[in-house]
Formats: C-alpha cells, sequence, structure tokens
C-alpha cells in the first residue's frame, strides 16, 4: 500500500488521449492553460502572508535561493551553491545572467535588499522575519557571492532559504503590499509574469520567455480561485478549466473512470494527528474526560502513556484510509512520509488492535473505559468532520465512550490554542526536515526560545527537548539527522501525539495534459505540461 | 416631511452605531484573529509582532474608539487579509453582487408577477394550480441544493451554460459589470436564477393573495358595475392594490438578496461581496466584517425609507408623519 | 403534484346547524381535498418524528451503533454483520439513511416549527405593540427591527452559534433571533392599517378595553397575513437549518439534521451515491410542501376579508 503511493505520480496516462479527438489538445488550447485552485491567493507579496496558496503563485513569479523539487528535497534556485564556511557563516553563490522581468540583473544586492525588507513589511498578519532573525551580518563579497553570518550556528539555513523569494533592489525598493496586488510590482525573476490581477478572484499571467530555467510549455495561465469543491470538480467536467487541485475524495471514485480526466497524486507533508491534554496534571481532571456516570474522574487518564498507546491502538487507521479517505492518504506514525529529510525508518504506524487496546486500559486502571470528548475542525482539512466521528466510533468500541463535536476552524483554532480540550484532531504540514514538526509541536512551550508555538497539547518531554536542542546547533549534517531521528523516535514511543494519516494531494486535470504534482501541495503553473502525443 | 427624513437619518446613525459595537464584540467572541491568520511556522516572537501590526493588542474599547475615530474621517480599516482598505475591497465586489441581486429581483417580478396575476384571476385553473404548486416547490428547495442541480443539469450534462465564475465584464464607471457582455450573461444566468427562485415564489404568492383579495373589494365590484373594462379594472384598480406588499416584500428582499447572497455566491464561485464576507468570517477579518456590515445596514435603511415612501405614495391611509 | 385551493367565495350549501367559528372553519378546511391529505401527510411525518427512536432500526446518533465498514452501502444493502438492512442505503459513516431521514425529521421539525412559534409570537407581541402604542415605544421597537434585519442571517447564526457553540437548542434560538423581525414588521404594517378603519374607531367609542381591542379585534384581522409569513417562514427556517449546516455551522455532525444530511450527500452526488442526498432531500421537500399547502389553505380560509 505504501509502496503504492510512496513514489510521485506523474500523470502520464495521456497516451490514449488520442482516442478524444474531441479532447485533443489543439494549438489554440496549448496556448493558454486555465487553472482553478481551492484556496484563494489574499496577496501578491511574496513576503505579506505566510500562506500556501500565496506561497505556490510567489513560486510562479519569484525564485528563491534554494528551491525545493516535487519530493521536497533541495535543489539549487537562484543560488547554484551554498556551504557554511564557518561555525557561523554560509556563503552562497548566485546564478549568473539572471534577470527580472523588466530586465533588471539580479545580483547579490538584490537578496541583501530581501533580507532587509523580510521583517518591515507593513500590517503584515504572518510574516516571514523568522527567517531573517538569526542573519546578524549580511557580507556582499562580490555580485554573485553573499556571505550570511548568524548569531549562532544555524545548520538550517538553507532550509530558511527555501522560504524567501527574492525582490529586485531597484524596482521593490519602498514598494507597497498593494503594489504588488495591483500587479505593478509583482515583478520577479520567475517563470511567469503577471498580467492582471483581480483580488481573491483570478490571477492572468504570461510566460516569462528568458526564464533561466526553461520558459514553461505554456503562453498565459489564467488562475482562478473556486473555493466550493463541488464547483471545482463541475468547473472541470463541464471543460471551463482544465486543471483543478485540492481534488475532493468524494469526487476521486467517479473522476478515475472518467475518460475525459486524468489525475495526478503524490504522497503529502501534512500529517492528520490527535493532541493530546498534556496540560492537566496527573491527578487533576481533564476538560472533556469523565467517568462513565458522567462524574469527574479527579484525574486525567491522558497523562498515562498506557492510556496514550490504547487510544492510538483502537484506531484502524487503514479502515479511516480506505473509508473515509477513499485511499487518498497512507495510515501514519510520524510526521514525514519516507523517502524525506526527517523520516524515521524505524518507527511504524500503530498498529489496530482493539483487544490490546482494552488489556492496557485495564492495566492502566480503566477497566470500563471513560467518557471523552473528541473536538476537531470540520472545514478546515480534507474530511476533518468525518475522520473525528470515525475515531470516536472506534474508541467506543474499546470502551472510551466518545463524544464528538466539530466546529469550524475560525472557532476551533483559538479554543485548541487556549488548550481547552482533552483530545483534538488537527494537521501539520511540515517542511521537509524533523526539526520542523520536533520545534512546533513536540518541543516544551517557551516563548523565549520560540518553542512549541503550535504544541497545543502542551506535550513536554525533557529528552526529546535536549536532543532538539543539541540538533539545532549541529552543522554536521549526519549528526543532526541523528539527534533529529532520536527525538521524533523518543516522542513516538511516548506517544506525545498520535498520528492518523499522512495527506495524498491530488489534483485532476483534462485528458492530454500532465502534472508533476508536488509533496508541498503547491499548484503551480509551470509543473503542467501538455501531456507527449 | 424634511423632520421626518432629519429623524429617520439620526435613527440610521444610531442603528449603524449600535451595530458597530455587536459586530466587534461579536468578532471578538468568535475567536482570534492571529491565531488564523498566522502561518504555524511563526514563533511566539512572530506572533507578539503580528498581533501588534493588527493593532490588536490594545484593549477591545480602545481598539473600538481608534475604529470610530478613523470611521468619522471615512476610513473603516484595513483589511488583516488583503491589507488593502476595506471598503475599497467591498467596492471592488460590489457591482458583482449587485447586478446578482438586481438581476434575481428584476426576474422575481418579471416572472412571478404575470403568473400570479393569472393564478389569482383564474384560481381554479389548472394552470393557476401548477403555478401554486411551482410557488411551493420554490419555497420549498433549499438554495444550495438547486446551485448544485444547476450546475449538474446545465454545465456538466448538457454544457450550456458554464458552471461557475463572472466571465466577461465591461469597465464603466471604473467598475467592472457583467450584464453587458454576452459572455457575462450566460455565467449570471445560473446563479440569478438559484437567487431568484425563492422571490419567484414569494412574488407569485403576494400578487395571488393581492389579487383574489382585491377582486372582492366593493371598489372592484363598484368599478366593473359602472362598466369599466376588466382590462382597466385589473390593471389600474386591482394592480395599484397589489403593489403595495409586493412594492414592500420586493423592496425588503431586495436587502436581503444582497446581504444573504452568500450561499449563491460561494456554489457559483461568484466573486460578490457575500463571497468576501463569509472568506472573512472565516478568517475573522474584522475590518472587512464591520466594513461590510455598516454598508449593508446604511442600504438596508435607504431600502427602508425608500419602501416607506413608496408605501405613502401607495396608500394614502399610512401617513409617514403618524410615525412620529 | 396538483394543489387545489378551496374557492371561498362560492359559498357552501349553509350548513342546518348552529354555526360555531371553530365548526365553520373545520367545514371549510375540510373542503379542499389537497388541503387535507397535506394535513394528513403532515400529521403522519409528525407522528413519524416523534415515535422515531420506537421505530427507526437503528440509534443513528449513538457512535457505538455505527460502523464506517458499512459506509455508502447501496440501498437495500445488508450490514457487516446481517443485523440490519438499509433499506434506503447509508452514508459515509455507515448511518442507516432510514433511521438517519426519520431523527433527521425531528431535528428539522423541532427547529422549523420551535424557532417559528416562538418568534411569531415575540415579533407579532411586539409588532402589535409598536402599531398600538406608537410614538416612541414605535420608534424603539422598529428600530430594533430595522436593526435586526439589517444582520445578514447567516452572520447572525455564526455570532450566534460562536457565543453558544453548536447545537440543535443554538440553531432554534439563532432562528428565533433572525426571525421574529419579520413577524412584528408584518404585523405592525397591517395592524396600521387595520387600526385606523372604521370597526376600531367604533370599538373605541364604545369604549372597549384596549386589551379587548387589541385581541379580539385587531389580532384577528391581521392573522392573515401572519399565517402567510409564518408559513413563509417555517419553511425558510428549515431551509435556513439545513444551509447553516451546509456552511458548516448548524446542529453538530453527529446529529445530522436533514439538512445537515443532504449536504453530506451532496459531496457525493458527482460520484453517483446519490441517496445518501436524495432520500433526505425527498422527506425535506414533503415536509415543507406539506407545510406550505396547509398553511396556504388556512389563510385562505382564516381571511376575514375573503368570507363573505
Amino acid at each position: 500500500m505504501r509502496k503504492l503511493l510512496l513514489a510521485a505520480t506523474v500523470a502520464v496516462s495521456a497516451l490514449s488521449g488520442a482516442e478524444l479527438p474531441g479532447q485533443a489538445l489543439s494549438g489554440a488550447q496549448a496556448q493558454t492553460l486555465t487553472m482553478a485552485v481551492g484556496a484563494p491567493v489574499t496577496s501578491l507579496d511574496p513576503h505579506y502572508h505566510q500562506l500556501s496558496p500565496n506561497n505556490a503563485v510567489a513560486d510562479m513569479i519569484f525564485d528563491k535561493l534554494v528551491n525545493t523539487d516535487a519530493q521536497a528535497r533541495r535543489v539549487p534556485g537562484l543560488a547554484t551553491e551554498w556551504r557554511a564556511t564557518g561555525p557561523t557563516t554560509w556563503e552562497f553563490k548566485l546564478r549568473p545572467g539572471v534577470k527580472f522581468h523588466n530586465g533588471n540583473p539580479f545580483t547579490a544586492e538584490d537578496v541583501a535588499f530581501t533580507l532587509g525588507r523580510l521583517p518591515n513589511v507593513p500590517n503584515a498578519p504572518s510574516s516571514f522575519a523568522v527567517y531573517a532573525r538569526p542573519i546578524q551580518r549580511i557580507e556582499i563579497v562580490d555580485p554573485l557571492t553573499i556571505r550570511f553570518h548568524t548569531t549562532a550556528p544555524h545548520p538550517l539555513l538553507p532550509l530558511d532559504m527555501t522560504n524567501v523569494r527574492i525582490l529586485d533592489k531597484e524596482t521593490h525598493e519602498g514598494a507597497a503590499t498593494e503594489d504588488f496586488n495591483s500587479g505593478k510590482t509583482a515583478i520577479g525573476t520567475g517563470p511567469w509574469r503577471v498580467v492582471s490581477h483581480r483580488n481573491g478572484e483570478r490571477i492572468e499571467f504570461a510566460r516569462h520567455d528568458a526564464y533561466w530555467g526553461g520558459a514553461p510549455a505554456f503562453q498565459r495561465v489564467n488562475y482562478r480561485m473556486i473555493t466550493n469543491d463541488a464547483a471545482r470538480t463541475a468547473a472541470l467536467l463541464a471543460g471551463d478549466v482544465d486543471f483543478i487541485d485540492q481534488v475532493p475524495t468524494t469526487d476521486l471514485a467517479k473522476l478515475r473512470q472518467d475518460q475525459r480526466v486524468t489525475l495526478s497524486e503524490v504522497v503529502g507533508l501534512r500529517l492528520i494527528f490527535l493532541g493530546l491534554d498534556h496540560l492537566r496534571g496527573p491527578n487533576e481532571n481533564s476538560p472533556f474526560i469523565t467517568d462513565n456516570d458522567g462524574k469527574p474522574l479527579g484525574r486525567n487518564p491522558l497523562r498515562d502513556v498506557r492510556v496514550r498507546r490504547a487510544l492510538s491502538m483502537a484506531i484502524d487507521r487503514q479502515a479511516i484510509v480506505e473509508r473515509v479517505m477513499e485511499g487518498a492518504a497512507t495510515p501514519a506514525g510520524q510526521f514525514l512520509p519516507p523517502g524525506v529529510p526527517g523520516h524515521v525508518p524505524d518507527v511504524q504506524p500503530t498498529r489496530y488492535d482493539p483487544e490490546g487496546a482494552k488489556r492496557l486500559l485495564a492495566e492502566a486502571g480503566y477497566p470500563n473505559g471513560f467518557r471523552m470528548q473528541l473536538n476537531g475542525p470540520n472545514d478546515r482539512y480534507i474530511n476533518d468532520g468525518r475522520i473525528i466521528q470515525a475515531i470516536g466510533q472506534m474508541w467506543t468500541r474499546v470502551g472510551v465512550r466518545a463524544a464528538v463535536e466539530g466546529q469550524t476552524w475560525a472557532v476551533f483554532v483559538g479554543r485548541a490554542a487556549r488548550s481547552e480540550f482533552s483530545a483534538h484532531l488537527i494537521g501539520w504540514g511540515s517542511n521537509p526536515d524533523g526539526s520542523h514538526p520536533l520545534r512546533n509541536i513536540l518541543a516544551t512551550v517557551s516563548a523565549e526560545k520560540g518553542w512549541g508555538a503550535s504544541n497545543r497539547g502542551r506535550y513536554s518531554n525533557p529528552e526529546v527537548d535536549r536532543l532538539l536542542e543539541a540538533s539545532l546547533t549541529e552543522l554536521d549534517e549526519e549528526k543532526r539527522e541523528k539527534l533529529v531521528l532520536d527525538a521524533q523516535r523518543i516522542a513516538a514511543e511516548d506517544v506525545g501525539v498520535i498520528p492518523i494519516h499522512i495527506q495524498t494531494n491530488i489534483w485532476a486535470m483534462r485528458r492530454g495534459l500532465m502534472h508533476e504534482a508536488r509533496a508541498d501541495e503547491a499548484t503551480r503553473a509551470q509543473d503542467v505540461r501538455p501531456a507527449p502525443q | 416631511m424634511s423632520v421626518y427624513l432629519l429623524r429617520r437619518l439620526i435613527q440610521a446613525a444610531l442603528v449603524m452605531l449600535a451595530m458597530s459595537v455587536i459586530v466587534f464584540i461579536g468578532v471578538y467572541a468568535i475567536g482570534d484573529p492571529v491565531e488564523i491568520l498566522i502561518s504555524p511556522d511563526a514563533d511566539q516572537a512572530e506572533r507578539v509582532r503580528a498581533i501588534a501590526a493588527l493593532g490588536l493588542d490594545k484593549p477591545l474599547w480602545e481598539q473600538y474608539f481608534s475604529f470610530l475615530g478613523n470611521a468619522l474621517r471615512g476610513d473603516l480599516g484595513r483589511s488583516f487579509v488583503f491589507n488593502e482598505p476595506a471598503l475599497q475591497l467591498i467596492a471592488q465586489r460590489a457591482p458583482a453582487t449587485l447586478e446578482l441581486a438586481f438581476g434575481a429581483t428584476f426576474l422575481a417580478v418579471l416572472v412571478g408577477l404575470p403568473l400570479g396575476l393569472y393564478a389569482g384571476l383564474r384560481p381554479n385553473g389548472v394552470g393557476a394550480k401548477t403555478i401554486m404548486a411551482g410557488s411551493i416547490l420554490g419555497f420549498s428547495l433549499p438554495t444550495f441544493w438547486v446551485g448544485l442541480m444547476l450546475i449538474m443539469v446545465f454545465a456538466v450534462q448538457l454544457g450550456w451554460l458554464p458552471s461557475t465564475g463572472r466571465g466577461e465584464t465591461v469597465e464603466i464607471l471604473g467598475m467592472r459589470w457583467s450584464f453587458l457582455t454576452r459572455d457575462g450573461l450566460a455565467h449570471m444566468a445560473m446563479p440569478a436564477l438559484n437567487l431568484a427562485l425563492f422571490k419567484i415564489s414569494l412574488v407569485i404568492r403576494l400578487t395571488r393573495a393581492g389579487v383574489r383579495e382585491t377582486m372582492l373589494m366593493d371598489f372592484v365590484k363598484f368599478a366593473r358595475a359602472k362598466g369599466l373594462s376588466p382590462r382597466r379594472v385589473i390593471g389600474v384598480h386591482v394592480f395599484k392594490n397589489i403593489l403595495i406588499p409586493v412594492v414592500t416584500v420586493v423592496g425588503l428582499e431586495l436587502g436581503s438578496t444582497i446581504a444573504f447572497s452568500v450561499v449563491t455566491e460561494s456554489v457559483f464561485a461568484w466573486p460578490g461581496m457575500g463571497k468576501l464576507i463569509i472568506d472573512s468570517i472565516n478568517v475573522l477579518d474584522r475590518p472587512v466584517i464591520v466594513a461590510y456590515l455598516m454598508s449593508i445596514v446604511l442600504m438596508f435603511i435607504i431600502i427602508n425609507l425608500v419602501v416607506d415612501l413608496l408605501y405613502s405614495v401607495l396608500d394614502p391611509r399610512v401617513r409617514l408623519e403618524s410615525k412620529g | 403534484m396538483s394543489i387545489t385551493t378551496a374557492d371561498t367565495t362560492s359559498a357552501p350549501a349553509k350548513a342546518p346547524r348552529v354555526e360555531t367559528p371553530l365548526r365553520r372553519f373545520v367545514s371549510e378546511f375540510a373542503e379542499s381535498k389537497m388541503a387535507l391529505g397535506a394535513l394528513i401527510v403532515f400529521l403522519a411525518i409528525v407522528l413519524i418524528a416523534i415515535f422515531a427512536p420506537l421505530i427507526a432500526p437503528q440509534n443513528p446518533y449513538d457512535l457505538a451503533q455505527l460502523d464506517i465498514m458499512d459506509g455508502r452501502l447501496e440501498p437495500g444493502s445488508q450490514s457487516a454483520d446481517g443485523s440490519i438492512t438499509y433499506w434506503l442505503g447509508t452514508d459515509d459513516q455507515g448511518r442507516d439513511m432510514l433511521s438517519g431521514i426519520m431523527y433527521g425529521l425531528r431535528i428539522s421539525l423541532m427547529v422549523g416549527a420551535g424557532s417559528a412559534i416562538v418568534a411569531a409570537l415575540v415579533g407579532a407581541s411586539l409588532g402589535m405593540l409598536a402599531a398600538y402604542a406608537g410614538g416612541r415605544t414605535d420608534t424603539i421597537i422598529m428600530r430594533l427591527v430595522d436593526l435586526q434585519l439589517s444582520f445578514p442571517t447567516i452572520l447572525s447564526a455564526l455570532m450566534i452559534l460562536a457565543f453558544l457553540g453548536k447545537g440543535i437548542m443554538n440553531v432554534v434560538i439563532a432562528l428565533i433571533v433572525v426571525e421574529w423581525a419579520y413577524y412584528a414588521r408584518t404585523v405592525r404594517g397591517t395592524a396600521l392599517v387595520e387600526r385606523r378603519r372604521e370597526y376600531v374607531e367604533a370599538a373605541q367609542c364604545l369604549a372597549l378595553p384596549t386589551r379587548r381591542i387589541i385581541f379580539r379585534h385587531l389580532l384577528p384581522n391581521c392573522m392573515p397575513p401572519l399565517i402567510v409569513v409564518g408559513t413563509i417562514q417555517i419553511a425558510r427556517a428549515i431551509a435556513l437549518e439545513a444551509t447553516l449546516s451546509f456552511l458548516g455551522l448548524g446542529v453538530p455532525i453527529t446529529e445530522p439534521s436533514l439538512g445537515l444530511l443532504i449536504a453530506n450527500g451532496y459531496e457525493y452526488m458527482l460520484s453517483g451515491k446519490y441517496w445518501i442526498s436524495f432520500y433526505p432531500g425527498i422527506a425535506l421537500l414533503v415536509t415543507i410542501v406539506s407545510i406550505n399547502l396547509v398553511g396556504d389553505h388556512l389563510r385562505d380560509v382564516l381571511n376575514p376579508r375573503l368570507r363573505k
């Protein structure tokens, strides 16, 4: 099963496309690609809002020093090579001969300017300042060589650079977010030029012929936003658009059979997991846990690792993947999928074992189980409301009588942040490095260190913290990797969170097109090409 | 008359003030916008910065009064999400919603009034019964369901109409309208019908009820007895009488159509204000929510005022002065 | 479906018995076979809703009785353990659609009727008060109505449900809050016209108590529009509840109403699993149509101006 979903599946099933003359790609069609995406793009300013749909579009217009390929591996972008030249120094060699859309040459000045802008975008609701923060000083060696001096050893700097889109100093000095949105300064080195932009509605692109990575396959791109799932699928079936992302799992079976449509899919980087209440002490009441008569328990069973393990064993992940997700997910025991840096090879998804779960619960002093409410959003992740109900069924079967409450994300996330829940379902889209989920979700909450900002269950394990701390300054890649894997292994054995599955990212397109599916969920026009006839 | 208008305007201002307070508290109670907007990557320091950048670090009353101060100067704040003035965002989306709402209202009157008249005049005919059955179905079908059915049938199965979106637009007075192009009209047909369905039924029923009541009234009998042609009786006397409830309801419904086009807009991916507001609620973009509601309230007050004025013209028994 | 509305204008043969208002009402109502039929269907629906826990094959709100392995089965399928036949199929959670519809009817009716009755009581009282008292009272009430009507339903509902959390009672409260103003406006509008009529002036000249004038004279005359609005509003409340559930704000996902069942199934429509959305949709339609037919005929019967 995993093997099946493991490899990035590039949609090349267009070989039989010739059978359908009506759908064949005519010359005119090849000129314009009409795409429909499910999540609205809110700004063309690449440093305004750290938001996946914005980042995907920014990657069409701009470039980064370090890019990531479809499987989330780091590859050269505007930098051709990089290395640590000292414990606190990184040197990047820049790509020669790169031009912005307006013809300006790309140089080290532009990189320095960009990093200076990151913390200074007014009103940014979620800025990119974190990536500039470790850098103490920038040294321009020559127009195509730049050095970053960091305050402390910072092995993750190249990873940080995969999030920073480079601007043109001359064009963007003093440019406001509105100037990007109007298209006036939406100028980068990327494969697409912005022709027009209607906020939250559509963006029109034209090909950047002088793109260093080779000109894209289409002359123009019409990038539309259709947030309603059914409407997006309908738009593809009606032929109004050529390509859609976030294909609803409910339509998968039908689309797979439809001769007019091709799918592309890849295991993603987003784990769906359950956060558990570690905030209340072993002898305190957890807010949504009672005994079977509805009376307070007087203790927090979730602080007992046997209970956590039992809850994990009670979940039939394969059933969730097959029945709820229609196969568009992989059962998971950790944050990252195989093949991505930071995956721990010897940690497996917990085996479904309801009898074992009952035994463990009895061992922990709950032979008759207890009552618990599972909270979750019902409009955020794929099938989130369905997953929590399915888990509720499974827990009830081992004696943990589960109530289920699904809320809109706007309401849910605030309550989760205040650690109001006993158990909650949430998702996490990782950067391709194990330190990323460790630092944000499994590390003890610490404002000073910037750790555990998304650790809503308040899990805390000193051993995990110690290994993470060591990894963050370890420049030796091999040693660092071992520290990161060890920390994740310990957290997994301790059942800090209960991983459920990793989502599969799915796109659908008119037959005659092919798409390189990306693990990071980004929907970008440069990944789409006409299929070879 | 002018005293009456002035009083209504003062009342309007008070209503808007009350609205803004309620919305401020309401949005505050729903959740924390920063939690929604912030990247999961952000650490605590970045969260603190974002809270300050959006002005959410101040106490609620202080945020409210600074909002009020700016509002008096015509500045309703900048969207947290788009970093553009909220009013500008709404103004950009307004034409799409307005033309949809007017299109739906137009359809409702165009279809509903003649059908209602017919059903009222020949209440026992097969046609009337069919019309009334249809109107009951129109009330009974949930909008989102009808929307999807329309897409399934007319876009996916038959391929007659584009499934979603707004299509080609023409720019007039700095705003983009789609009802002036063929492509735009094709895009507008289904959402406008979807939005109109409920109101067609409403107009049919109101018209029919009005006709049936009016036909029994003494003045109609008198007019008939006087030998006026049936056409004149219906066209002038009856018509004028049934217009009162129809005007009231259509007027009131116009406002609610504009406000409630949320569902239709999200099913048909119609880029209007309704879609903006539902997106804004989802991310708790308070400045947009507040600005949107203020605009809607203003519009409602104007519509109500116009309806009241029309009412007094159509039915002299209702005197405006009596309201004070 | 064809719909007959009794022609109350053609006078029925005068009954020889003493005519009380109630008898007259019943006999006039029974004139329309269609309305009578609708009433019977509606009463049957009400009975199904009330006795759902006794007659439904499954309790669809008890997670322990559901199994996702039985999810999305076609109508007529057997459950994995052979204990139930799913005559109308199952939804994605393995919920028996027949049971789901029976329980869903309960919620939809409770939400629709409960909210409409309370909203009508509140709205009509305030509307009447506004019309009769006039002056400052009128102004305050009508500004409140304006305030309420200027709030988009969806947003009021979201805010109220955010304050209170999801839940059936909370949906009812939200619907009352968004609906009372319609009744108030209608009643005030009618009462304003009615109170200027001669019969009220006559009653006032007779120095009848205000209460009597309002309840015996004004209110009955305000009934026809109130019933029209009430009919519309019950149907609307049920549809609105469905819409709220569609937007993810309505009833809890574990206790789906008809609206939520439709919304859940709506996502499966394109893939051919029609039954998840179709049967609840039919149940919803039949319910609303029967309510509307009854209300429609009631209006004809109750309207004093249509009566000779």
